[in-house]
């Protein structure tokens, strides 16, 4: 059995961006996988708590995760392409959600059209009374539950949040990008295009996995740069998973470093980067070659290689190429230690452990 | 001449200490050269199999890399950096041009001859995965390259190199009775590096051998090679995508745009100071790792890379360069050397404003 992760606690705010970093095989994505409920059919949780707002996302019934998933948690994958259906216009991808449960949208979907007319009415745009009379049929709709929304009714005010969405995520010309196939945009329009498609459903956890891994350093930075737009225009909450410390830096607000299915170190970006404390997170920063500055004629390097996971090393699983360990870091397994206010570390050097 | 190296080799305990070079008579300063150098991939189409098209992955490429140096090349996917390497290798043949070797033109070679040259120019592969034989030990890896070429003389003598390469890339001998499979990926590009010096080249073209690899395993690999070309007197072409790993590597730097060098320079000059306006582009684009850098001026330009199949005429850049004018559109821009040894492609010899790049972004349209 592979212990993919073992023990995380982990916190993150509505409007907070918080990365996850490690090297890979080292439990971010299936972290994530977790919290979507998305784990492969031979993966179980053995044991803990998703808590959503709350409410234990564990204990729920398939149905109830199914509603969860809808509405509250969105994924974006690091391969557009694998995950948009070349077969449908990217517009009917975008709807596909609403327009297939009518009964769960109903009144979001009404509200976010009202409001739309709300804006249009204030900026003077379009056509007043058409607007206005609009504005009454769905307001009638929206106090009378008992009426049905109509499948063509849906389906318009779905198309209508769809291309709001698309400019959200600042695409040329929605209305055609609506009616395109995958396979006519390019990996940074995809990529776009897969995070309106996360975003149109307003989730309260976004989990966007190496987002940015498959795409071009210059379209990486359109898209690192959307992300951080977004963060105050979107009610969510973010976790940006990643290998490269570039993007944690630049885009995130706290960064947990996982190493071997552990979170070994959490802190702010600012404390992580010029505190780091925990011999793992100190042998990753020294072993990037710097952009700025002298480079070093030779770099540190973290002997060995990542443990096989089948048999994690006992204790903290660090010890094994970790240039400060001692006799106990073999036997017990370290407990967080708050070096600063917000700033933890699992490591046996710190503390009296 | 054959052994002159691999004896040296015995000796690699005094070779460790070892870090200047002996000066050897060096007849051209330049190992390695392009010259011009075309390769289009043909697209067919229609009934009749007819050439409708081509992909010009390589559209004109003048490069030399001086012996001992490690020249870097960086560019995004697609900019045509693998093609480079595989049309300098033989790997596949040129469309046009002309490649050297050692001063000899190797392009139209063939048969013994080329063999002799092949030998002395090796290539470390992006994924150690796919380019070690699954079904060979690494020890018959080892052994097998260096009898087809001919550098030894009888197997036991073989088995002895190849104990001596693998302890060279930081692996103990054991470990040549393995398959690939037994090792990690950081391991594998080890052997990959045993196996290219295995017969004693003088030229390794480096295509992305850290890309698969994590951070911390980059860091080992990156030293070691570095540590070969000192020892061994190698010469380097290193190909990447990373900058900041182009960056720590090389003693020169050319960045390709769509199959073109449109910048070339030392290392030092080209990230102090970028001439060319995609290579400012590509520079402000990465993310770095310190935060304090973050709400310093970054430059985003706009678009993605045009697609190699219909490259625009005049400046393969201007589509997306915030400073083009009608004089980019109409005409090609000229190569030319605005400091010494610093080569850009470009009408404009431009005083380089990270800000200036923002130009012609869309307006965010924010949701009611």
């Amino acid at each position: 059995m592979v212990k993919a992760i073992d023990g995380i606690d982990l916190t993150v705010y509505k409007h907070e961006l918080l990365g996850l970093v490690g090297e890979s095989g080292c439990g971010k994505s299936v972290t994530a996988l977790s919290i979507a409920g998305l784990l492969p059919e031979n993966a179980q949780v053995q044991s803990g708590e998703i808590l959503l707002d709350g409410d234990d996302l564990l204990g729920r019934s398939k149905q109830e995760l199914r509603i969860a998933r809808l509405t509250d948690i969105a994924l974006v994958f690091q391969d557009p392409m694998t995950y948009l259906n070349p077969v449908i216009s990217v517009g009917n991808q975008l709807t596909d959600a609403f327009n297939e449960n009518l009964k769960v949208y109903r009144n979001e979907l009404i509200e976010y059209r009202l409001s739309q007319i709300e804006a249009e009415l204030k900026r003077n745009v379009g056509d007043r009374a058409k607007l206005q009379k609009e504005r009454e049929k769905l307001t009638s709709l929206k106090e009378n539950p008992s009426l049905k929304l109509g499948k063509g009714e849906g389906k318009r005010l779905s198309r209508l949040r769809a291309i709001e969405y698309l400019k959200l995520v600042q695409l040329p010309e929605p209305e055609q990008i609506m009616k395109s196939y995958p396979f006519e945009l390019s990996g940074g329009m995809r990529q776009r295009a897969m995070i309106a498609m996360a975003l149109i459903r307003r989730p309260k956890v976004l989990l966007a996995d190496e987002i940015t891994t498959a795409l071009d350093v210059t379209v990486q930075a359109q898209i690192l740069k959307l992300v951080q737009e977004l963060r105050d225009k979107i009610d969510s909450a973010i976790i940006i998973i990643t290998h490269d410390l570039g993007v944690v830096a630049q885009v995130c607000d706290r960064v947990a470093v996982m190493y071997a299915g552990n979170i070994v170190e959490l802190a702010t970006v600012d404390e992580m980067f010029s505190h780091p404390m925990h011999p793992y997170t100190k042998g990753l920063f020294a072993a990037i070659p710097k952009l700025h500055g002298d480079s070093k004629e030779h770099l540190e390097s973290i002997p060995g290689s990542v443990p096989d996971l089948i048999y994690p090393p006992s204790g903290c699983r660090f010890h094994p190429r970790c240039p400060m360990a001692f006799n106990r870091c073999r036997d017990v397994k370290p407990a967080p230690v708050e070096i600063s206010p917000g700033h933890l570390v699992w490591c046996l050097l710190y503390g009296h452990q | 001449m054959k052994n002159v190296k691999h004896t040296a080799m015995e000796g690699r305990g005094a070779l460790m200490q070892s870090n200047g070079s002996p000066g050897k008579p060096s007849p051209p300063r330049t190992l390695v050269e392009t010259r011009n150098l075309y390769k289009w991939f043909p697209i067919k189409g229609g009934l009749l199999g007819r050439t409708v098209g081509n992909v010009r992955a390589v559209d004109g490429v003048t490069l030399s890399v001086i012996r001992g140096e490690t020249f870097g090349l960086v560019g995004e996917s697609g900019s045509g950096k693998t093609t480079v390497a595989r049309v300098i290798m033989k790997l596949t043949p040129a469309t046009k041009g002309q490649v050297f070797f050692d001063g000899v033109d190797i392009t139209r070679e063939k048969g013994q001859s080329l063999r002799h040259h092949r030998r002395k120019m090796q290539m470390v592969f992006q994924d150690p995965y796919a380019s070690l034989d699954p079904r060979q030990s690494v020890g018959s890896a080892l052994t097998e390259t260096m009898r087809i070429n001919r550098v030894v003389e009888t197997r036991r003598e073989a088995n002895r190199v190849a104990a001596r390469l693998i302890e060279i890339v930081g692996l103990n001998p054991d470990h040549l009775a393995r398959y690939p499979h037994e090792f990690s990926g950081g391991q594998r590009q080890r052997i990959a590096v045993a196996r290219a010096l295995a017969v004693n080249p003088e030229f390794v073209l480096l295509d992305e051998p850290t890309s698969s690899l994590d951070v911390s395993v980059q860091a080992q690999i990156l030293n070691l090679l570095k540590q070969l070309q000192s020892e061994l007197e190698l010469t380097y072409m290193f190909i990447s995508h990373n900058l900041s790993v182009i960056k720590h590597m090389s003693d020169r730097v050319a960045v390709m745009y769509l199959g073109r060098i449109v910048e070339v320079a030392s290392t030092e000059r080209l990230f102090a100071h970028p001439k060319h306006p995609y290579t400012l582009a590509l520079l402000s684009a990465i993310p770095d790792p310190d935060p304090s850098t973050r709400d310093a001026n970054r430059a985003v330009i706009q678009g993605d890379v045009p697609s190699p199949i219909n490259i625009p005429p005049g400046c393969r850049f201007r589509g997306r360069c915030p400073y083009a004018t009608q004089k980019c559109a109409d005409e090609f821009p000229p190569y030319v050397e605005v400091e010494p040894s610093h080569w850009i492609e470009c009408h404009y010899d431009l005083d380089l404003d990270p800000g200036e790049l923002e130009r012609g972004k869309t307006d965010l349209v924010p949701p009611p």
